[in-house]
């Protein structure tokens, strides 16, 4: 909402010297969010004057143009000019070149002179042009920054205007004035008018407020017996709500067309955002943003019949003032005369009943209808306006009346109309409902130790009716203020008239909590662990393609179902994601083209689960209500799963090149390594077995499992076809897992092991086995058979080649035994070593390296 | 070298001849310049054909008076070389460890990095801050889902479907909107998913990932974070609201942060108000700065959740994350946060 300060100075005391800046922050206190300035002077200052065309001559160039080259005087006859400066004539008449021809000698024209600065930084200075000192511009509106009509100069005489020559023009044009831009909260809408922010401004500075729709309203007449006929005639009420409670229609003829819009009400409209169409209409906003009254005229002659507020029958079509044809839906409230639809009631009009150029009767139609109604057609034919986003918010159910008062007074005084007397106006209204306001409650609300006094103060500040109770007081809103349905509300108004910076600091004290959950302390931990490890978090869109959720949420690329949202960003990537490594791997891509080579890179996020899921259209539970536990079952099960997974993408080495540093490739070891070691920061010992998935390199893949079998992720080289297809450097490495199924499997406590003081016997052993047996399983093999004086047991070597058969292996074993209450003897350790081989051949075939 | 090489025996009883042989064995000794060249000395003076060690020998052929003479004589001399070789040996010990340890130094500012310390997201890393400063209070961390049910993001908070405010948070719907799931809006449906879970009071903060259809740009990213905070209690007020901001203003921005409430309206708080935080080290200087929103609980919502409102109160709180790391840690342009530059997070490491 734009406030144009020499209105808003009508009904509030704005001091003389109050800058839009100063307004904005006297707003801002009371609740209006500041949004902007909007100052002519910004980019336009003068000397801008009236100037009187004493001559005109029409000069034809050799460009084939035609310029008129005119003497301007701009100094009432027989003053001097007291303005100084270069191409500034002394004589008071200035030597002009014009282009334009749609004036004549004698016409009083804005003539900007030398020195006077144009919006977009149009500089005016004399100049020499087809053949003359052209020392200053016969200006029009458009170069004046105040209209689009270009086509020629502005007379004034057109505006109705006969200023005195050499007056300052932009006072005239209201260009001195300036407007305070506030964003407007959706439960306010009585402040989308002059009348609702004049309100909040003396809220704001504490000074009392003269309602001016109290003042006019005794002087509104009741409803006559010759007023034009309506009927509303709501058949599909909305949730039980009519689409209009109150319409009042007044009628006003003999209203001359050609009559200019003046341009103190231009210039108002103009820095209100909204621009000049005719004087009727001009009339309409003006009240509207006067009042939050949205205001509707007809061509009365263009009426056949009454006017019926109804729904709009199915299919029914109308065209509207923007010369769309739109076909109707059922639930459209129309306004309709005896042909059919004429307007989309509260949105917009319809064209056939326009007023237009030649219209001297006008039909003034105030209505109010209602919110939901009005929100819903806005949104369906895309049509925002002026109009609905006031009823969307809520209008005043009593300013209908004394709004069409105000636009009959402004037709009859400017326009030349008269009142024909016949005034319409069907109330269905009721009167706001009471709300009690317990004595003690704004206080314990707020904090604030209120006293009744300034209870009573602020709420009849507001406009409402306060009746005193045994135990507090009965609160009657005002009729623009449908937020106000509770007590709490009242508790806002009382906290905010009073001040918020009255309201003290108390911290409360919560009960001892349980601090983090294991979860949240383990995922922490992991993060913290990948990172503490060189790895480097970075977060990516979780928005993908169904291609993507195919390649990476399957192992052999088969259709992944997948949450696809409505209304994507990019119609690319409408899915979300079932796999953090694309937008990780897209991550990756935009650091190695910025030249970074060496990258370690992980993510931990949602990701979302369509698997499983069906959509549930039933309705869904109302608002205030705690719903049944069935329905809360059914609306937990309406949302698909989200687990957390861990993603890592790697490439290029695992460290810089130094004097003592020789850095090594990051490979398929190093993305399965991300895995253990998140899972080993939470107690989790992973288990490997070769993996297959269709985005990896079929021979470097590892898959990760937890201690009971269950398959959480997937780790190794990406297939060098995809790398090579999505751009990604040679050998990209990536690893993903579940990382919620992983810390399902968090010990709940870990349990001490015995620490042997007595010294190790160490032993190896290379085993020969076919090359297809892994060597975890043989290492699982070979732990079991050793019996339980093997400490530990790790591969060391992998062999094949001289020595070893064809399609052999040997796989090298560092043992280590030791017993918990003796040295061991080496008899004892061959021994265990002797039945590790035993249960390596009895299950592999496994022969000791000769 | 021929000097320290003796040629001769030495007679034992011959003081002179001894002397001198001592005399060639201790300027050989001393003139040895490492421990190789000290060993051919030692073994030319001390060793079996060396002429003390000859004239030890030779000690046994004399007559008894002339023994003791001589095996003192003797003795004597040759305890004095044995101690010069063994005090030699030290020197050139020494001398040669000094050296290694010389040849061995290296320049340790030319030292690159082995081991590399990664990073945090900052995002992340002040969430977990604000995480733990509020389970020092004794509140607790509360999650949900991030695609969420339109009842928990809008009806249970109070949204009236149709009312603008429901249309003024640029939504993600899932197709088919019929659905009713969107990708939440704010962190605050896990107001209401606590509040129904949990045992009264409640206390706890919610930060997590939250979503609206804004194109990417220096201020709004579609892909956002924020951290909401609830307390519903017996007797809580916004005086309590207050106060718990302005300690959490403080914890983040330092002792001088103070808190200020403007009017505001929020479809799930009344009386509603606009936070603004005064950041004490803002770059440019002290300053007002927009920091979230917060109000007393709508009863709706209370309702929703099956709480009286008649007997219970509640407060809440919300910040964009984003933005409290703009001007916490002056990142003037949110892409940074987004697009995943290794500089980005490798700047902050695990800090904030």
């Amino acid at each position: 909402m734009r406030i144009p300060l020499s209105w808003l100075r009508e009904y509030a005391p704005v001091p003389e010297d109050a800058t839009a800046e100063d307004v904005l922050a006297t707003l801002v206190r009371v609740g209006l969010e500041e949004e902007g300035v909007h100052r002519p002077t910004d980019s336009l200052s003068g000397p801008i004057v009236v100037g009187q065309v004493l001559t005109m001559e029409p000069e034809t160039h050799s460009n084939g143009k035609t310029v008129n080259w005119c003497s301007v005087r701009v100094v009432p006859e027989g003053q001097e000019q007291t303005l100084t400066g270069p191409g500034i004539d002394p004589s008071g008449v200035q030597g002009i070149i014009c282009g334009a021809h749609n004036f004549s000698v004698g016409d009083k024209v804005v003539v900007t002179l030398p020195g006077a600065v144009l919006p977009g930084d149009f500089r005016i200075s004399a100049r020499k042009t087809y053949g003359h000192t052209s020392a200053g511009m016969i200006a029009s509106v458009r170069e004046l920054g105040i209209g689009e009509d270009h086509d020629g100069i502005l007379v004034l005489s057109r505006l109705g205007l006969d200023p005195e020559i050499g007056s300052d023009a932009m006072a005239l044009l209201g260009l001195y004035d300036s407007a305070a831009e506030v964003n407007v909260t959706p439960d306010r809408g009585y402040a989308f008018s002059l009348r609702g922010i004049a309100r909040e401004y003396c809220h704001a500075v504490r000074a009392p407020f003269t309602d001016p729709v109290a003042e006019l309203a005794p002087t509104v007449p009741a409803a006559t017996g010759d007023g034009f006929p309506v009927r509303i005639d709501d058949a599909a009420p909305i949730r039980g709500r009519a689409g209009s409670n109150r319409f009042a229609v007044r009628v006003v003829e003999g209203v001359d067309p050609s009559r200019p819009t003046p341009p103190w009400l231009a210039s108002r409209l103009r820095l209100a955002g909204i621009r000049s169409v005719s004087l009727p209409v001009d009339i309409s906003n003006y009240v509207m943003l006067e009042y939050g009254q949205p205001i509707h005229t007809y061509d009365a002659d263009t009426l056949r019949g009454g006017i019926t507020v109804r729904r709009a029958n199915a299919g029914e079509t109308l065209t509207t003032l923007d010369g769309r044809d739109r076909t109707l839906d059922a639930e459209d409230l129309v306004i309709a005369d005896e042909s059919g639809a004429v307007g989309l009631a509260g949105v917009m009009g319809g064209a056939a009943t326009e007023v237009g150029e030649s219209t001297t009767r006008i039909l003034v139609e105030a209505a109010r209808f209602d919110e939901v109604s009005i929100a819903r057609t806005a949104r369906r034919h895309k049509l925002p306006s002026e109009a609905s986003k006031r009823y969307e918010r809520g209008v005043d159910p009593q300013l209908a009346p004394v709004a069409a008062q105000r636009v009959v007074d402004l037709l009859v005084a400017l326009a030349g109309g008269t009142d024909t007397g016949r005034v319409t106006d069907v109330d269905h209204t009721d009167r706001p409902a009471a709300i009690d306001l317990p004595a003690g409650y704004p206080t314990a609300r707020v904090g604030v130790d209120y006293s009744p006094e300034a209870v009573e103060r602020a709420l009849t500040a507001i406009g409402a009716e306060v009746s005193e109770t045994v135990d507090g007081w009965t609160v009657v809103p005002p009729s623009w203020r449908p937020d106000l349905l509770d007590k709490e509300d009242l508790v806002e108004e009382i906290a905010r008239l009073d001040g918020y910076d009255r309201i003290p600091d108390r911290l409360p004290v919560a009960p001892p909590g349980r601090g983090f959950t294991r979860s949240q302390t383990a995922r922490r931990r992991v993060a913290d662990t990948l990172a503490s490890a060189g790895l480097t978090e970075v977060l990516s869109y979780p928005f993908v393609s169904q291609a993507d959720n195919d390649l990476w949420g399957s192992a052999d690329g088969s259709h992944v179902p997948s949450v696809k949202l409505a209304n994507p960003i990019s119609e690319a990537q409408p899915m979300l994601r079932v796999s953090i490594l694309p937008g990780l791997l897209e991550v990756l891509r935009r650091n190695h083209s910025r030249g970074f080579r060496d990258l370690v890179l992980y993510e931990i996020g949602h990701v979302f689960l369509a698997e499983g899921y069906t959509a549930d259209t039933r309705p869904i539970p109302p608002l205030g209500v705690r719903p049944t536990a069935p329905e809360l079952e059914r609306l937990d099960a309406a949302v698909p799963r989200q687990p957390r997974k861990l993603a890592a993408v790697l490439t290029g080495r695992d460290a810089a090149a130094g004097p003592w540093v020789a850095p090594r490739e990051h490979d398929w070891q190093d993305a399965l390594d991300v895995a253990v070691l998140a899972a080993s920061s939470v107690g989790v010992e992973l288990t490997v077995v070769q993996g297959r998935h269709g985005a990896f390199h079929p021979g470097r893949t590892a898959e990760v499992r937890t201690p009971d079998g269950t398959a959480i992720g997937v780790a190794g080289e990406l297939h060098p076809k995809l790398v090579a297809a999505q751009g990604l450097p040679e050998r990209t490495c990536a690893v993903e897992i579940d990382l919620s199924a992983l810390l399902d499997h968090e010990p709940a406590a870990v349990t001490a092991q015995p620490i042997s003081g007595y010294p190790p016997a160490t032993q190896d052993v290379a085993l020969v086995v076919d090359r297809d047996v892994p060597a975890a399983r043989l290492l699982d093999t070979v732990r079991r058979g050793a019996g339980e004086l093997l400490e530990a047991a790790e591969v060391f070597d992998v062999y094949t080649g001289t020595g070893i058969p064809e399609g052999k292996k040997s796989v090298a074993v560092a043992l280590r035994f030791r017993a918990e209450d003796r040295t061991l003897t080496a008899d004892e350790a061959s021994q265990a070593r002797q039945n590790a081989v035993a249960a390596a051949h009895r299950e592999h075939g496994a022969e000791i390296r000769s | 070298m021929s000097e320290t090489t003796p040629s001769a025996a030495v007679d034992p009883a011959d003081e002179a001849a001894v002397s001198a042989a001592v005399d060639a064995a201790l300027s050989a000794v001393q003139a040895a310049t490492d421990l190789a060249e000290l060993k051919t000395v030692r073994l030319a003076h001390t060793g079996e054909k060396s002429p003390l060690a000859l004239a030890n020998r030779a000690i046994g052929g004399l007559d008894k008076t002339a023994k003791a003479t001589a095996g003192k004589l003797v003795g004597q001399a040759r305890g004095r070389v044995n101690k010069a070789v063994a005090a030699r040996t030290t020197e050139l010990e020494e001398e040669r460890d000094a050296r290694i340890l010389v040849e061995e130094a290296v320049d340790v500012t030319a030292a690159t990095r082995r081991r590399r310390l990664g990073g945090r997201h900052p995002l992340n890393t002040l969430m977990d801050r604000i995480g733990d400063i509020f389970v020092g209070m004794g509140w607790e961390v509360a999650e949900g889902p991030e695609l969420e049910h339109e009842w928990f993001n809008f009806d249970s908070l109070n949204f009236k479907p149709d009312h603008p405010a429901r249309q003024l948070q640029d939504t993600f719907f899932v197709d088919p909107p019929s659905s009713h799931l969107v990708l939440r809006t704010h962190t605050s449906p896990v107001q209401m998913r606590s509040l129904l879970e949990r045992e009264l009071p409640v206390y706890v903060v919610c930060p997590g990932k939250t979503y609206r259809t804004d194109e990417l740009d220096a201020t709004h990213t579609p892909v956002f974070h924020q951290v909401e905070g609830i307390a519903v209690d017996e007797g809580l007020s916004m005086a309590d609201l207050k106060g718990t901001l302005t300690h959490f203003a403080r914890t983040m921005f330092g002792p001088e942060a103070a808190i200020r409430l403007r009017p505001n309206y929020f479809p799930f708080t009344e009386p509603s108000a606009e936070l603004d935080v005064w950041h004490p080290t803002a770059k440019g200087g002290p300053r007002w700065i927009e920091w979230g929103g917060c109000g007393m609980m709508h009863p709706n919502v209370l309702r929703a959740a099956g709480i009286d409102p008649e007997r219970y109160s509640g407060f809440a709180f919300g910040m964009g994350i984003e933005r409290t790391l703009m001007f916490r840690n002056n990142v003037p342009d949110m892409r940074d946060m987004i697009e995943g530059d290794v500089r980005f997070s490798e700047h902050f490491g695990m800090e904030i």
